[in-house]
């Protein structure tokens, strides 16, 4: 089992998760007297009897003024069995690209709807960009229990819609847990409640315990993006010459052919190096410096790839945009394109369509992509890159499109149709 | 903060993950900055960011030098440590002391003798005057929770200031270091680091701190709370008894508001053990200059303050 979970957070503004992570911090004990110290005093001073959980994570100023969460924010928390980090991102409409942000890198999304309201417009376009992104696990808080009166039908409505729409995001049914909670009361988050005899399930925090976590792509072929190249020129180490970089995807073993993209040279693997001396094996994650038998001119922006499964090279990506910027992206567009260490100029060369999160389809040709919009697009790169679909490699997959003149970053990229 | 146990087999995995996940933010900022520094304290955070660093481009030395502002009230046993570190891995230094901006009235020393907050002029005036554009910190996201609002990669304006509003998505591991001339980039390697990490690590790799992290019998005196040693910023004050205890300190910095821990922790697994007992985050328990008001950090931050 893996030690160490990835999560994050979404749903709409006022539904609670805030005082869902605050709680799951308070539950576990990752909450020191300081802390806690300080957010009764803060409570207090808003008049209110009990200590705010929300105060806990939200962090700023006027998040604190205005009683919402603005911006992404990263927690740490640890039971005997795992250590996890949580990225708590905001529920507001014009926030939906920190949803982006935090779930880039999610194993599992814990997705928060109002007993109450039930799965409303922002649920399904954040479980939408959820499954976009590769989320391989979605709980579904329904918090608010407490406010419906522990209501075993309301719960069972809502839990049945939602699994339908994840269905149809292409969610399997084992991957996704309906969970009845009050964050503000603690009913099933860390310990399962009395006041709902009728849920059998497991609490919150038992179920981010056990979960299964897929393991990172190993068994894939060897992507291995160039990050520095690292030449001493000392005394001690003259001739060495070391291509550093972090193993994106597969394994890599002294002995193996490789190809480096674009050019498409041939060599082997000579040495894998690190500082704490050299490795028989690396796997996907490790950062490592790889020697190779020829003395070939490679720099930052290459892809040491597997010589008998190579991504494909291209100067045309068809990919899914999500589009983060207030700026809307239009066709004849000059940007940039961050894959991997490259970055390359690129042309928008044709908007193909636009993602309706609602009705689960494509909409045709709109004339631009609109902040928070998610949609298909063509881009023609200035220079080749060695690419993968993102559903097959996310690491080689996935790419940044940034804006040249302040470089901003308008959009996340993921290789490939992911919705058609 | 999590609570801190001896690290097994799971943490040690974890460990490994974070510390390949600095390796690699070390490496995107030298292949694509002009002129990266290191803010180096000779505290434990920026000792073990300069530990990554050196791991990161072995058998290379390390591409960048390391920055300190000095303060002026170090702790001597810190200043020492900072020197023999340097020259022990052939590093380039550079210092910018606040009383050089005090003698030379751009800086003013405050009523409270607090000399922490008159660090963010002395730090942006030496960015610039170096043309640093990308700078290096130890700031970890469980410290505080303005901080665990920041980006790995944090864009500051030409005044050195963040804009929480206007922060970048930070997407995969794919890091947009672009900015324009004038603008730094922050990077925080150890962000996803906790304490509890910090000290397994330094377990796990034997790396050698300041010590006066460890137990030692040292004069103090009680303030506001906390355990405050004689020096250069003052005190005690009339009233405030001097008593000799064995004490250690979980952060170091600026003397006039660091404080001391009773503490008999004398290695680093005697550390770890009180540390994961302790009710206090380690800026609640030692560090006054957090306790000002409800927003410190983020105001702090805001100005160009790490």
């Amino acid at each position: 089992m893996s030690s160490l979970l990835r999560l994050a957070t979404a749903g709409s503004v006022d539904d609670g998760k805030s005082t869902l992570v605050g709680r799951l911090l308070y539950d576990t004990k990752s909450v020191l007297a300081d802390q806690l110290d300080a957010v009764t005093r803060a409570s207090v001073d808003k008049g209110l009897s009990t200590p705010d959980l929300s105060l806990l994570v939200d962090g700023l100023r006027s998040e604190r003024e205005q009683g919402i969460t603005i911006d992404v924010a990263y927690r740490y928390f640890a039971t005997p069995k795992r250590s996890f980090v949580l990225a708590d991102t905001p529920g507001h409409v014009q926030y939906t690209r920190n949803t982006v942000t935090g779930a880039s890198t999610a194993q599992l999304a814990v997705l928060l709807v109002d007993a109450r309201k039930g799965v409303i417009e922002q649920t399904r376009r954040h479980a939408a960009v959820l499954a976009l992104l590769g989320v391989p696990q979605l709980v579904l808080a329904v918090n608010k229990i407490d406010l419906v009166g522990y209501d075993e039908a309301t719960f069972t409505v809502i839990a049945e819609e939602f699994a339908a729409h994840a269905l149809s995001l292409g969610y399997p049914r084992g991957s996704v847990l309906a969970i009845p909670v009050s964050a503000l009361e603690g009913d099933n988050v860390a310990s399962r409640s009395e006041r709902t005899p009728w849920y059998t399930g497991p609490s919150l925090l038992e179920h981010l315990e056990d979960v299964p976590v897929a393991p990172d792509p190993h068994d894939s072929a060897l992507r291995f993006p160039v990050q520095y190249v690292i030449r001493p020129r000392t005394p001690e180490y003259p001739d060495y010459r070391g291509y550093a970089g972090q193993i994106a995807a597969g394994t890599v073993r002294p002995g193996d052919e490789i190809v480096v993209l674009p050019q498409g040279i041939r060599s082997r693997v000579e040495r894998i190096d690190t500082a704490d001396g050299p490795l028989e094996e690396a796997g996907a994650g490790t950062s490592v410096t790889l020697l190779l038998t020829d003395d070939i001119d490679i720099s930052r922006g290459d892809l040491i790839a597997a010589a008998d499964a190579p991504p494909r090279v291209t100067d045309e990506i068809t990919g899914t945009l999500c589009w983060l910027s207030s700026k809307p992206l239009k066709p004849g567009a000059r940007v940039l394109v961050k894959h991997g260490t490259r970055t390359v100029q690129a042309l928008v060369d044709e908007l193909h369509a636009r993602f309706d999160e609602q009705a689960l389809s494509s909409v045709a040709a709109p004339a631009s992509l609109e902040l928070n919009d998610i949609g298909l697009v063509t881009l023609r790169l200035a220079e080749e890159l060695g690419v993968d679909d993102y559903g097959v490699s996310p690491r080689t997959g996935a790419f940044l499109v940034i804006d040249p003149k302040d470089g901003d970053t308008l959009a996340a990229g993921l290789v490939g149709e992911r919705f058609s | 903060m999590t609570t801190l146990e001896p690290a097994t087999d799971a943490a040690q995995d974890n460990l490994a993950a974070l510390e390949s996940e600095a390796i690699h933010i070390f490496r995107e900022v030298a292949g694509e900055f002009d002129r990266p520094v290191i803010l180096f304290s000779g505290g434990k955070d920026s000792t073990l960011l300069l530990h990554l660093a050196i791991k990161a481009f072995w058998p290379a030395p390390v591409p960048f030098p390391l920055l300190h502002v000095d303060t002026g009230h170090n702790f001597d046993e810190v200043i020492e440590f900072r020197d023999r570190v340097v020259e022990q891995h052939g590093l380039r230094l550079v210092v910018a002391k606040v009383q050089d901006w005090i003698d030379d009235g751009r800086l003013e020393e405050r009523a409270d003798g607090m000399r922490n907050p008159l660090q963010t002029t002395p730090l942006l005036d030496t960015i610039s005057e170096n043309k640093f554009d990308a700078v290096f910190g130890g700031g970890r996201r469980d410290e505080e929770r303005a901080r665990a609002k920041e980006r790995i990669f944090s864009l500051r304006n030409s005044f050195g200031q963040w804009e929480p509003r206007r922060q970048r998505p930070e997407l995969w591991n794919l890091y947009n270091g672009r900015h324009r001339p004038g603008e730094q980039v922050r990077v925080f390697p150890l962000s996803n680091w906790t304490e509890a990490d910090v000290w397994n690590y330094i377990a796990r790799e034997k790396v050698e701190l300041p010590s006066i992290y460890y137990a030692h019998r040292r004069e103090v005196y009680l303030r506001d709370g906390m355990l405050l040693a004689e020096g250069p910023w003052g005190g005690p004050r009339p009233g405030e008894e001097v008593r000799e205890r064995t004490v250690r300190y979980r952060t170091v910095g600026d003397g006039s508001c660091t404080g001391a821990i009773e503490s008999t922790a004398a290695t680093v697994e005697e550390v770890i053990a009180e540390v994961s007992a302790s009710r206090l985050t380690e800026r609640g328990a030692t560090r006054a200059d957090d306790r000002m008001s409800e927003a410190a950090m983020e105001d702090r931050k805001r100005e160009g303050y790490f």
